[in-house]
């Protein structure tokens, strides 16, 4: 597998939407290519006739019954907003 | 003059039971057994001094939901974070009257097996204070072995009550995928996240067990118990089959000592009428890590997303939205859960995906055919818990990888989804060493009896030899 170059590095950081400090960049990119080394070792097996497991139990489609319930109130569902205007989450304008 | 030491949680509801002593009595000399020794070892985030329960006390690790009571999961961008609700397992610890002593301190986000990575500073080992207590869940399992709990719930990704248990010298359950209810909790990898019990012994286990476990309409992936709990009594282990994985044995790493105490366990299986063999797990330990390093950031990328400072926790302010967003996962994470973050987003991106994550996904599938193979001639398999015993602080935090590999041997059969106990099995230069056992899914009631019969047959002082006055 192919190092992680210092673009692709601040790429991955603006898809997690962290804004890593220059010293972070430094740290973190040897760390995550040695990570990446050691977890890469996955790709050594031939496994194209091996099924992916995504979920460790053979449960499939559980259905609940589509009855109305209270839900949470508005003043609640706001207690932990770190910034609010009415009924509203208040944030920043523009960007993503 | 209450014990906090050696009390059991069985012998703690028969005193309350009986009116021997009040629940109240009970949470205070929890409460006078933490100012006394949490100063020094740091198990608790917060505590609850004032009674509120009709039954004994409880401590719950800080992932752990809990209406009204701060829960931060060890982080930064979740501090001052004040759930409104309470997550199912605590519910159901409320509703039997359990009185909840406060929540433990842990890894940030449960990334970690020494908790150094909480962000509001490590915890000591109870055996030797300049030692780790194992992590994530190193609050719940150093604050039962110091007597500041009777007993405590964790939760276990890639081995985070498991390995606390084996470095702390007590009893913790990783129970079956889907057994306990996730609801309410602050989840990491989803399709390894369950919540457990960390007792003294394997009777208060099974008890804390049958306590949480069942079906929760509000967790989907959750099924009914096949049979109900029982709570084990077996001294012997006659009729069972108790196999021993070349593998999980001989990996490079376990310390001799390690090895040793984990031998005189397999020769007692024996002593107690268990057929003992060998068998394989080829893949385990060459690929168990690799899949969980890939498997586990990725969920954890998709699930760390809703810390965005919209809604709960930290926010940096910034003057756009995006930078916003930005700054507040900057200052609000910790190192560990960047890095996770960054390796599972970069192993979920467009062009990677198959190469990392399908690929870890089909060799989960091989990890777990090769544990249903050995559970065709074994009823449980045993293992060191931890290729070590406890470390001292500092020895791994520089060095990432190194400090994964305290998970080898949890993360195999974490993989498949199956349950494992963890069980003090002696002492290595003073310090407790952990064996593990696993069954097949759903088989908590085995692993309860061939988990105390050995004690029983071990008799390994859980209290830790400076504590024991």
């Amino acid at each position: 597998m192919a190092n992680i170059s210092r673009e692709q590095l601040l790429h991955v950081a603006r898809l997690a939407r962290l804004e890593l400090r220059e010293e972070e960049v430094e740290r973190l990119g040897v760390q995550l290519n040695d990570i990446l080394a050691a977890v890469g070792k996955v790709s050594e097996l031939d496994l194209s006739e091996v099924p992916p497991t995504s979920h460790p139990l053979d449960v499939v489609n559980v259905w609940g019954a589509d009855e109305p319930a209270e839900s949470l109130p508005v003043e609640e569902a706001l207690a932990n907003a770190p910034e609010r205007e009415g009924f509203y989450f208040k944030v920043p304008p523009g960007g993503a | 003059m209450i014990d906090t030491l050696r009390l059991t949680a069985e012998e703690a509801v028969g005193l309350v039971e009986r009116g021997e002593v009040s629940a109240a009595e009970l949470h205070e000399a929890y409460v006078a057994a933490i100012a006394e020794r949490d100063p020094e070892l740091h198990c608790f985030l917060r505590v609850l001094e004032e009674p509120n329960g009709t039954s004994i006390p409880i401590a719950l690790k800080d992932v752990i939901g809990t209406k009204g009571i701060e829960t931060t999961a060890g982080s930064r961008i979740l501090e001052g974070y004040v759930p409104v609700y309470d997550s199912t397992v605590a519910a159901r610890c409320r509703g039997r009257g359990l009185s909840f002593l406060g929540k433990t301190n842990m890894d940030e986000f449960a990334m970690g097996s020494s908790t150094e990575n909480s962000a509001y500073g490590p915890t000591l080992n109870p055996w030797d204070t300049e030692r780790v207590p194992g992590g994530s869940g190193g609050g719940s399992a150093a604050a039962v072995s110091a007597g500041l709990t009777p007993w405590a719930l964790g939760s276990d990704t890639g081995g985070s009550i498991k390995q606390p248990s084996a470095l702390c010298g007590n009893v913790g359950l990783r129970p079956t995928y889907g057994t306990v209810s996730r609801y309410g909790i602050i989840a990491f990898a989803s399709s390894l996240d369950q919540v457990g019990p960390v007792a003294r012994n394997v009777r208060d286990c099974a008890l804390l067990y049958s306590i949480i476990a069942g079906r929760d309409p509000a967790d989907t992936t959750t099924v009914e118990l096949p049979q109900a709990v029982a709570l084990p009594d077996a001294e012997d282990l006659k009729g069972l089959r108790v196999g021993v994985p070349t593998e999980l044995n001989e990996a490079d790493g376990i310390e001799p000592g390690v090895t040793e105490a984990v031998q005189r366990a397999i020769a007692l299986c024996r002593e107690l009428g268990a057929e003992v063999g060998e068998c394989s797990l080829p893949r385990s330990i060459e690929y168990g890590l690799p899949c969980y390093y890939l498997i586990a950031p990725a969920e954890a990328s998709s699930n760390l997303a809703r810390y965005d400072g919209v809604r709960f926790g930290h926010r940096t302010h910034a003057s756009g939205r995006l930078e916003m967003y930005e700054r507040t996962r900057d200052d609000g994470f910790g190192d560990e859960p960047k890095r996770r973050i960054m390796i599972g987003t970069y192993a979920l991106s467009a062009g990677y995906y198959d190469a990392y994550y399908g690929q870890a996904q089909k060799v989960r599938t091989v990890l777990a055919r090769e544990h249903s193979e050995a559970f065709e001639r074994f009823d449980v398999l045993v293992s060191p818990t931890s290729p070590t015993v406890a470390f001292k602080l500092g020895a791994k935090t520089d060095n990432p990888l190194a400090m994964y590999l305290s998970d080898l041997l949890t993360i195999p059969s974490n993989m498949a989804g199956l349950p494992g106990l963890n069980i003090p099995c002696g002492l290595s230069e003073g310090l407790p060493v952990g064996l593990q056992l696993i069954g097949p899914q759903f088989s908590e009631n085995v692993l309860f009896r061939v988990g105390r019969a050995l004690e029983l047959a071990i008799g390994f002082d859980p209290v830790p030899a400076r504590l024991a006055g």
